[in-house]
């Protein structure tokens, strides 16, 4: 539908304009704030305007961090957080669509309850069964690492439903023409499903990245050396200054910090992304 | 190459529907075979058994001297062209066509080779480094003949090739199918439900009804002596007539017979003819006209030369050779 009208395209904009404000002001508060020096912030006034300690502050928090909050250097906590979304993004892409090219095509006993397993881990998040994941990562000995931050957030079945639907919509006589052109199952995979599911491996990844990068309540929860504190959960932990003040341009400049990988996630991704969503090239 | 023999071959689709039964065909080396018939007679199951992407549940198949009920597709040497033509989007055409050999470890210098000799034959040079997104179907659809004869298999197989294609090129795509076949001399075992593309390839054509051979034999030898009604109302264009025999009781053989079969060109104006033929519809096709009427209340089609005016009652007349008798009940032919 297209309609020309001022008043509406007026309207529109204001909305959208709105809309880019709310998003907006609070970065930008945050960016400005993560400019200022500490003494900024005991008058009371939010400053709107960039300050002259940028690089000081933001070195500073790479480095070093807030010796007092017990978070390490935000550079550490950074690559803890890249370690476990990368391992979250590959992790679960790579079982889903081995676990989504079992369930089309092949007829395996018992496979009808695979997919029912499969799917109820649906409805079970980590934040539904924390408890008893707690104890089970404990009982592993993987409190404070790396698998214990992303392991069990990997196991679970949303990716495996979208391959499936991928797969599924792959022409039959696809599947036919590379039998007859002798590819066996594991080089049908590697030679066809997995070039035509590039869109939507790169689509999936973008938002598990995320997903991954913006965990709070496991990590939280899992890790107490501060070796494996991940940057969103340090974030907390720096806000939470016991005797005093936070120091808020630190914490800004952390919280700015921590929104770099994300965006620079999408923005890369962008073209494969988009395409993933909207296309289907079969 | 090698020739295919299918021995009392059929299939029973788990559920218990039978889609082919009991189908015994020799073909010889560099065959031409057409399988022919209407929708859902078993034709694509037919030539995927002999492909072996559906399991065999009755009989055997056999190619050059070996059974191959239970050999996998890519070892028993065939080649398929599909009606949607399966190429891999997301390969070039080169890439494609060089699938199956690198599967099968050619040498690198022999793909290419085989690979740019079917370029050649079928003209697609010009698009090797394309998807396949970025052709015509046309095109794709040579891509996926260049497919099936860089394996120089035993055998082709063919499940209605040009069904996707607009009438001309359709006609083209034919020919040129009939001549790569006369070249190449490679066993072929064509599907089609349209008679006139079964007419034109076959050497030999099998024409299918409900999963049952119904005749099997040269074009040509069909069209003349169709085995039973169910041939004669399908090939040929416009069908045969198929007339009660009491609704023309002055044909030779009519006493015998309970329906006649004659074709629209056989029924010819003649002022002393036996048959009136009550004028209905006319449709113009240009060269010719046909006329659709009542035979003593049985329906008749006759094809007319398009010039001349027409009355509304006609007189006709028949050659006695142009008659084919059949018995009712089962259909049959009876001389
Ligand atoms: N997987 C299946 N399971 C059960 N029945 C099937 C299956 N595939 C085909 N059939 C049935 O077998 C019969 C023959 O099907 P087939 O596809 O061989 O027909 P066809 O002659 O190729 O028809 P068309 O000209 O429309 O392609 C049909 O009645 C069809 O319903
Ligand atoms: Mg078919």
């Amino acid at each position: 539908m297209i309609e020309n009208r001022p008043g509406l395209n007026i309207l529109a904009h204001l909305v959208l304009i709105l809309g880019v404000v709310i998003v907006a002001l609070p970065v930008w508060v945050a960016f400005v704030a993560s400019t200022r020096s500490a003494t900024d912030f005991m008058s009371g006034t939010v400053p709107m305007w960039p300050g002259p300690h940028l690089v000081e502050n933001y070195a500073r928090m790479l480095d070093s961090g807030v010796s007092t909050s017990g978070t390490p250097p935000v550079a550490r906590m950074m690559f803890n957080s890249l370690v476990m979304a990368l391992s979250i993004a590959i992790g679960k892409i790579a079982i889903s669509i081995l676990s989504a090219f079992a369930i089309v095509y092949f007829r395996f006993p018992l496979r009808g309850l695979a997919f029912w397993c499969i799917f109820v881990t649906l409805m079970l998040p980590v934040e539904v069964r924390i408890v008893p994941t707690f104890q089970v990562v404990a009982g592993l000995g993987l409190l404070n690492s790396y698998a214990g931050l992303s392991v069990p957030l990997i196991a679970s079945a949303t990716a495996t439903f979208l391959f499936r639907q991928v797969f599924l919509t792959m022409p039959d006589e696809l599947v036919e023409a590379a039998r007859i052109d002798g590819a066996g199952p594991m080089k049908f995979f590697r030679d066809i499903l997995l070039p035509l599911s590039r869109t939507n491996m790169a689509a999936l990844f973008v938002i598990l990245f995320i997903y991954g990068w913006n965990q709070y309540l496991w990590p939280l929860l899992i890790t107490t050396d501060a070796q494996y504190y991940t940057i969103v959960a340090g974030i907390k932990r720096m806000a939470d200054a016991v005797d005093g003040l936070p120091q808020w341009h630190l914490v800004m400049a952390t919280a700015v910090l921590a929104m770099l990988p994300p965006v620079a996630v999408v923005i890369g991704m962008q073209k494969l992304f988009v395409k993933g969503l909207v296309e289907t090239e079969k | 190459m090698a020739s295919i023999k299918l021995d009392n071959l059929g299939k029973i689709y788990p559920g218990g529907s039978r889609a082919v039964g009991g189908v015994k065909l020799d073909i010889a080396d560099g065959e031409f075979i057409v399988l022919v018939g209407p929708s859902g007679c078993g034709k694509s199951t037919l030539l995927r058994m002999v492909a072996g992407l559906e399991s065999i549940t009755e009989g055997e198949v056999r190619i050059g001297d070996r059974v191959v009920n239970k050999v996998e597709p890519a070892d028993r040497d065939i080649a398929m062209v599909f009606q949607n033509y399966a190429l891999y989007p997301h390969m070039s055409v080169r890439q494609n066509l060089a699938y199956g050999l690198k599967n099968r470890r050619t040498p690198k210098a022999e793909i290419t080779r085989r690979v740019d000799e079917a370029a050649a034959i079928l003209q697609i040079g010009p698009f090797l480094d394309r998807k396949p997104r970025a052709l015509s179907g046309g095109q794709r659809q040579r891509v996926a003949m260049g497919r099936a004869i860089v394996r120089e298999p035993a055998a082709f197989l063919f499940d209605e090739p040009l069904s996707n294609l607009d009438a001309k090129l359709r006609v083209a795509m034919r020919l040129e199918i009939k001549d790569l076949q006369k070249r190449l001399r490679t066993t072929s075992i064509y599907v089609t439900h349209d008679q006139l593309e079964a007419m034109t390839l076959a050497d030999r054509l099998v024409v299918l009804n409900a999963g049952q051979v119904e005749q099997i034999g040269t074009p040509l030898d069909v069209y003349r002596r169709p085995a039973s009604t169910f041939v004669a109302g399908f090939i040929g264009s416009p069908a045969m007539n198929l007339i009660p025999a009491r609704a023309v009781p002055h044909l030779p053989g009519s006493a015998h017979a309970a329906v006649i079969g004659i074709r629209p060109e056989d029924l010819v104006p003649d002022p002393d003819g036996p048959i009136e033929m009550q004028v209905g519809a006319i449709e113009e096709l240009g060269a010719q006209r046909l006329v659709h009427g009542k035979v003593n209340g049985a329906d008749v089609t006759i094809a007319l030369p398009s010039h001349g005016e027409l009355s509304d009652r006609l007189r006709l007349n028949a050659a006695p050779e142009a008659l084919h008798r059949f018995d009712d009940k089962s259909g049959k032919r009876l001389d």
